[in-house]
This record gives structure tokens, C-alpha cells and sequence, in this order.
């Protein structure tokens, strides 16, 4: 099937100047200017700009190694322990730089992150949503813990499932299961932002659902970014989507638009499948 | 810059699903279009055995929606498709249904045609059903020629050109009136090229709907309900 080359003037296969649509928005929550990441000698990725606005869950996707996760982990300071990651520019929380000696542990609550594969700590289901507030200090009394540890299991839709069980190891739960039991955990802290790496690419689709409408649900108190490997998943669930590159950020736009009418060659190339 | 290839897909099946949906599309454009030039000329020569011709191919226009619209649906299940192929398969399944109308309305023509050819003879009329006529199958020809080139300021032209034909709806519409005040025992006559008339103005429509459904394919805007002035910025843009 031959591309429809419609916007030739402003479609190109070359790397844009700067990203196209839309990546900078007013009063972001989160923002990144002219962030290159380096492992070692390897430039991961190349220049990013780009805002998170308050609630809106973006989206993030593109190729393996198109630096997304890599910049995923640059907000909240994930790369630190990577032995040779180094990384340049400023990336701000409420227009705080939190490279410039910003504690990481706060910064770690305040931005909270939940992996590919769920990996809840050995220990009871309570200990899992309570261990964040106890070692930062959220509670001190068992009825708060009580408290704290039920309203984060009803936020992450697992209440119901795990109420009856909360003394039970958290690893004795289905992967789906396990998945929302992560979300507790990192919600139970109160965080701002909640970064999400290709959170569901280990469930199946009936716990894929859950964990979306989760996310929905979330962005009503949480500011969300979202790398995701499914394309689908990030036309379903986020308000705007970045699209990257080889390191680059191509482009930026309401994930709408993105999905139906992209501004640049590479992006429509990549969500219609047509990198050969 | 690595190598890339956007021409086609990484799944080869899906490519080729892409291409055989615009293949079928085509055809039936192409039965649509013939049904549309045997109805004019079936008119303008009272030759019913032509208009017999007309009806018989509505059944093959007919299974072409259906079929057509099977495929879409299909394509839609199983390959989530986005971007200029979603535009593809959305325009695709619009453009169907116009396609199936055009079919239609030549049918009703040819209809007439039947009619008139049992009638005696009475050449007024004629002219403006020809003229119409050959501007409207120029037209549905230029719109399916947009299509398959994904050619948009084409596609532009054909909506520039249902302007023209509605005009000269209206001034044949005006010329059949005083047809029938100068002669009333022609009314029931007349009234039978006003209604191919008509049909032949709806056809300039559908038309017209196929051209902004090409633009829709290849700018990604939607060109329905806007004025021409409005359209040609969309286009240029």
C-alpha cells in the first residue's frame, strides 16, 4: 500500500529541527529542556523538550531504543544508579530542578514509578501499600496505616479482591492482581506524578483493561506518563502522545490527532507499521 | 538517516488487504460509472433496451457495497488500522454508499427512460439532459480518478463543478416550467425528464460527497458542509 504523501512540504523522513505539534503546554508539572541522556560514550537521547501537563496522562512511544524509558527514568532520578549514565539539561518538577541537589528520596515519593513486571516486596499485601508510608514517615499509628493501606487498595481497584487476604505474601496474587497491588504501593506514598513502563506488556487483556481504566481513573488526582510498546493502549488511555526517534522527539500532539491525521512522515510511519 | 521504507507494511498481508480494498473500490466505481453513461444516453436516445441494461447491473453494484463493506469491517477488526490507512478504510466505506446511490439514482433514470422511449416522440429536454448529464459522469469520473491518485486540489475541482451543475439545475428547472405553461398536454411528459434531471443533480451530490472524502484521505481534515472558498483553503494549506 503506497503512503498517502499529502503534506509534502510538511512531511519529511528527515529528523525534524525541533519536535513538531505541540510539547511545551502552560504550567506544566513536569518539564524537560534540552535533555541528553549519555550511557558511557552512547548518546541515548538527543535535545528533548518537552512539558507534562497537570493530570493529562501522555503517552510515550516509539521503537526499542528510542530513548523512552531512558527518559522515563530521568524523572525521578532512576538513571542515578546506572554506573556511566550521564545526564545533561534541565528537567524540572513544579519548576524545581530536581538535578540541582534536590533529595531523591522526596523526589522519589513525590514521583512515584511502576515497572514492566510487578514485583511486590516479599512480604504481606498490608506490608507492600504500608512500607512507603512508614519509611517516609506518612503514619505512626496502626489505624492510620489501616487508613492509608485501604484507600490506596480502592484506588487501584483491588480492595474488593484482597481485603479478606492483606496478611497474605503479595507475590501469592495473579499477575494482574499483582500489577494493581505496584499501583497501590506507589499511590499509598501520595504522589504528584506516576511514570509507568510498559505497565501491562506482562498481563493479559481482561487485567490490561483494569490497569487502563485505572489509569483513567488516576489522572483525576495524579499526573501520568505512560511508555507504552501498544499503540493501542496509548490511543485508549492518554490525552497527548510523544513520539520518539532514535533518541529524538519527533513530535508531540493531542493523541487524536496523532492517531488519525500525524504531523510528520515518521510518526504515521511508525503507528501504521510501515518501518521495513 | 537509517533506512526506512514507508511504502509498505511490515505485515505484507496487511498491505495487500490495503490494496485490494482500493482495487474492489475502483472496480465498483468503474460499473457505477458505466451505469451512469448507458442511463444518460439510454434517455437521450429512447433506447430502453439500454436502460433494460442499466437496471440489470444495479444487482452488480449492489453485492459491491455489501462486499466492500465486509472488507472494511474486517480490516477494522483485525488490523486496528491508523493514520492514513484508518482515513483509508473510514473514506473507503463512506465513498460505498454514494457509489451504491449513484446506482441508484441511474437506475430511476433509466427508469424514465423506459417510460419516455414508449412515449411519442417530443425532443424538449433533451438538450439540458445531455448537457447535465455529460458534466455529471465527468465529474464521478474525476472523482474516482482523485481517489486512486489521492489527488486533492482534483478532488477540489469536482466540488467546484457541482456548483456549476447546480446552477444549471436550476436554470433547466426554470426552462421545463415554461415548457409546461406553453403546452400543458406535455406536462406529464416533462415531469418525467424533471425527475431524471433531478437524479442527475443528486448524482453531481454524491459526487461532489466522493471529493470530500478524498480530501479527508489525504489532508486528514474533514471537507464536509464548508464553502468553497473554505475548502480551497483546506486543500492549499
Amino acid at each position: 500500500m503506497t503512503a498517502i504523501n499529502a503534506n509534502q512540504h510538511t512531511m519529511t523522513t528527515d529528523y525534524p529541527e525541533k519536535t513538531v505539534g505541540l510539547p511545551l503546554v502552560d504550567d506544566p508539572k513536569m518539564s524537560m529542556r534540552n535533555v541528553n541522556v549519555f550511557y558511557g560514550e552512547k548518546q541515548a537521547t538527543f535535545n528533548v523538550e518537552l512539558d507534562i501537563a497537570k493530570h493529562e496522562v501522555l503517552a510515550m512511544i516509539g521503537p526499542s531504543g528510542c530513548g523512552k524509558s531512558t527518559l522515563l527514568r530521568c524523572l525521578n532520578r532512576m538513571n542515578d544508579t546506572i554506573v556511566g549514565c550521564r545526564v545533561e539539561g534541565d528537567i524540572s518538577l513544579e519548576k524545581e530542578n530536581i538535578y540541582g541537589g534536590m533529595d531523591v528520596v522526596p523526589l522519589r515519593a513525590r514521583v512515584g514509578m511502576v515497572f514492566q513486571k510487578p514485583n511486590p516486596f516479599p512480604k504481606s499485601i498490608y506490608d507492600n501499600v504500608a512500607y512507603g508510608p512508614r519509611i517516609h514517615g506518612l503514619a505512626h499509628r496502626r489505624v492510620e496505616f489501616d487508613e492509608i493501606v485501604e484507600t490506596s487498595l480502592r484506588r487501584a481497584g483491588l480492595w474488593e479482591e484482597a481485603k479478606d487476604r492483606l496478611d497474605q505474601p503479595g507475590t501469592g496474587l495473579s499477575g494482574g492482581q499483582q500489577q494493581r497491588l505496584c499501583i497501590a504501593r506507589t499511590i499509598a506514598v501520595n504522589p504528584e506524578v506516576i511514570l509507568m513502563d510498559e505497565p501491562c506488556s506482562a498481563l493479559d487483556p481482561i487485567a490490561t483493561a483494569k490497569i487502563e481504566e485505572l489509569i483513567a481513573e488516576l489522572s483525576e488526582n495524579y499526573t501520568i506518563a505512560i511508555v507504552t510498546h501498544s499503540m493501542q493502549q496509548a490511543a485508549r488511555v492518554s490525552q497527548r502522545t510523544a513520539y520518539f526517534h532514535l533518541g529524538r522527539l519527533i513530535e508531540v500532539n493531542d493523541t487524536e490527532r496523532v492517531f488519525t491525521n500525524p504531523q510528520h512522515k515518521l510518526t504515521e510511519a511508525y503507528i501504521t507499521g510501515r518501518f521495513g | 538517516m537509517d533506512n526506512l521504507n514507508f511504502d509498505q507494511h511490515i505485515s505484507r498481508q496487511f498491505n495487500s488487504d490495503l490494496e485490494a480494498l482500493k482495487a474492489h473500490l475502483l472496480q465498483m466505481g468503474g460499473v457505477v460509472e458505466q451505469q451512469l453513461a448507458d442511463c444518460v444516453e439510454s434517455l437521450e436516445d429512447a433506447d430502453s433496451g439500454l436502460a433494460q441494461k442499466v437496471l440489470a447491473a444495479e444487482v452488480h453494484s449492489n453485492n459491491f457495497e455489501i462486499s466492500i463493506d465486509e472488507e472494511c469491517t474486517r480490516i477494522l477488526a483485525r488490523r486496528q488500522p491508523a493514520a492514513s490507512d484508518l482515513r483509508m478504510v473510514l473514506a473507503v466505506a463512506k465513498i460505498v454508499r454514494d457509489l451504491e446511490r449513484i446506482g441508484d439514482e441511474s437506475a430511476k433514470i433509466a427508469k424514465m427512460a423506459i417510460i419516455l422511449s414508449e412515449q411519442e416522440n417530443s425532443p424538449r429536454g433533451y438538450v439540458e439532459i445531455r448537457h447535465i448529464g455529460s458534466h455529471v459522469c465527468h465529474m464521478v469520473r474525476d472523482s474516482l480518478t482523485a481517489f486512486a491518485r489521492y489527488d486533492a486540489e482534483l478532488a477540489l475541482a469536482v466540488a467546484r463543478e457541482d456548483k456549476e451543475v447546480d446552477k444549471e439545475y436550476s436554470s433547466a428547472m426554470r426552462e421545463m416550467i415554461t415548457f409546461m405553461m406553453e403546452d400543458p398536454r406535455t406536462i406529464s411528459r416533462v415531469l418525467n425528464i424533471l425527475w431524471a434531471l433531478r437524479s442527475l443533480e443528486r448524482i453531481g451530490d454524491h459526487a461532489r460527497n466522493i471529493a470530500e472524502q478524498v480530501i479527508y484521505l489525504v489532508k486528514g481534515k474533514d471537507a464536509r458542509h464548508l464553502s468553497l472558498p473554505e475548502m480551497e483553503k483546506l486543500v492549499q494549506e
